[in-house]
């Protein structure tokens, strides 16, 4: 077995063992849509939002919030830990670098998130007659992208936080603006004009506004997309940059 | 040749010399220690090893390899129990034996060394739940598991209870009798008497002694302790005349108390024939690696 894949393997059961995560990525989101969904005046059609409903609209939300429990608030912590403990340290004395192990929770967390997406979405579908994607690969690129943008911020908080304590306070504090451009706490759709163009540049507002074009039937706009992935990739480069193995 | 090589090793943080110009090599199959008050540069030096630090100056081999060119060729051969480090908490002993097993080419079997360490029966056991000395033990076990040449052990005892401590000493010889190098960096004279072959003793970032345990203690003056109530006062001047004498006390219940050596010893036995004094109490204790290295690093500060 090669020891990258022993590697995932291990990381994958710890992952299983950790009840608040899984609660977090996997269950709230589609809890979340379940809620709302009982409520009556979720499922009535609003011609405000062009004769969409309400549940309809938050089934790209949940899917969204899914994705930025796993990147911003699961996993660095995880990643914290293992440098603050000298897991990471261990490692790097033997014939694996300790890069595999940040891999395999960037991989992980990710799955998790992606799974928990798709679970939103049947859960939408079956019980509350959302209907699928109208544009399914775009979509999906938003999605991926959106996970993407995620774990690269997930990791540069790891990185610059010097402990796990501070880690954790952190993503709590960032994880406010990120609910609230993503639509958590109410629609886009609804906010002033002026507003919506300042979200449209936050990695998961324009993710949002992407997922949202998607679900009606278009390929998302290039601006939105290239939003979300300017963002990942200047993340990216930050995590790499700053990342201490210990 | 030697299989650990370290010469003119320098390492400073923030200026200040933390390794200044340490030198030593160790043989294939010896244990070697490197014992030093807290703060000295052993483990330092033993990073540098490991890889996990680059020198500033100075060199370092592992078999013949440098441990930062040839990182991976080095990890294959050198086993590591790092000094503060932990692994996942929800992570199985079972779990973390298989994983690191996973990481070398010919790794030995992980069974039998659970067996050795007395791990078999936690195996189930998550790394949290462990007592000190189980996790110890599993570190040693992880260090072991690549099959390597040379290991080293940091701090391998330090928060184990005495009961422990012994117990880690034994497996510790279990190991050399199975030909794999050990350094053992440690402050604990007692451990570093009981196991190893050969001790540079390290002070302010300095080797200050390296011999045998036995040589040091030997080469330490007043390193054999005589204590005795003699049956009538002896005259001083005859005591003073004693060969390799340290130092001479006296206490107030007329306890008389003389640091020297074997020598010491002999001459005072037939002085006090001579003299017909009969020594009640007499004990003789031999000095400890301890008295040797208190006046070793005592000298340099």
């Amino acid at each position: 077995m090669s020891a990258s894949i022993a590697v995932l393997r291990a990381e994958a059961r710890l992952l299983t063992r950790e009840s608040g995560s899984i609660f977090w990525i996997v269950a709230f989101p589609t809890l979340l849509v379940t809620g709302l969904g009982l409520v009556p005046s979720f499922r009535a059609p609003d011609p405000d939002l062009g004769g969409l409903r309400l549940v309809d609209l938050y089934v790209p939300v949940a899917a969204l919030l899914a994705v930025m429990m796993a990147g911003s608030q699961a996993m660095p912590p995880v990643l914290a830990s293992y440098r603050e403990h000298g897991i990471l340290r261990r490692m790097s004395t033997t014939p694996v670098r300790p890069l595999t192990l940040l891999a395999a929770q960037i991989l992980l967390h990710s799955a998790a998130a992606l799974g928990s997406s798709i679970l939103v979405i049947a859960v939408g579908r079956l019980f509350f007659g959302v209907s699928l994607p109208g544009h399914l690969p775009g979509y999906a690129v938003a999605l991926v992208l959106a996970t993407l943008a995620a774990m690269a911020l997930g990791a540069t908080v790891a990185a610059l936080a010097p402990n796990t304590k501070v880690c954790t306070t952190v993503d709590t504090i960032i994880f406010f603006p990120m609910m609230i451009s993503a639509g958590v706490w109410g629609p886009v759709q609804v906010l002033p004009e002026l507003a919506r163009r300042v979200v449209e540049f936050t990695p998961f507002g324009a993710a949002a506004q992407a997922l949202d074009q998607a679900m009606r039937g278009g390929w998302p706009d290039w601006s939105l997309l290239g939003v979300t992935v300017a963002w990942a990739a200047v993340l990216i480069g930050a995590a790499a940059r700053w990342f201490r193995w210990q | 040749m030697p299989i650990i090589e370290v010469s003119g090793l320098r390492k400073s943080y923030g200026g200040r010399p933390v390794v200044d110009g340490v030198s030593f090599t160790v043989e294939e199959g010896e244990i070697f220690g490197l014992l030093g008050p807290n703060g000295a540069g052993k483990t330092t030096t033993a990073e540098c090893l490991e890889g996990l630090r680059v020198p500033d100056a100075g060199e370092v081999r592992v078999a013949g390899l440098d441990p930062i060119a040839d990182r991976e060729e080095v990890t294959r051969i050198l086993g590591v129990q790092l000094q503060e480090s932990e692994l996942q908490p929800k992570l199985t002993v079972r779990e973390a034996l298989e994983l690191y097993s996973a990481f070398y080419p010919a790794p030995a079997g992980w069974r039998p060394l659970a067996a050795m360490l007395g791990l078999t029966d936690r195996l189930d056991i998550r790394f949290g739940r462990l007592s000190g000395g189980q996790k110890q033990r599993l570190f040693i076990a992880l260090a072991l598991i690549g099959g390597p040449r040379v290991v080293v052990l940091d701090e391998l005892t330090t928060g184990l209870d005495p009961r422990a401590r012994r117990d880690t000493w034994e497996l510790i010889e279990g190991v050399r009798a199975t030909g794999v190098t050990i350094l053992l960096v440690t402050h604990f004279m007692e451990e570093a008497q009981r196991l190893c072959d050969r001790i540079a003793v390290i002070d302010a970032g300095r080797v200050v002694a390296l011999d045998t345990p036995d040589g040091l203690i030997g080469h330490t003056a007043g390193s054999t302790v005589i204590t005795f109530l003699p049956s009538h006062p002896i005259d001083a001047a005859d005591l003073a005349g004693l060969p390799a004498v340290a130092s001479i006390t006296h206490a107030g219940n007329g306890e008389t108390t003389i640091a020297g050596t074997d020598q010491t010893v002999e001459a005072l036995v037939s002085l006090l024939a001579r003299r017909q004094i009969t020594a009640h109490r007499l004990r003789v204790t031999s000095g400890t690696l301890n008295d040797a290295f208190l006046r070793l690093t005592d000298r340099e500060s």
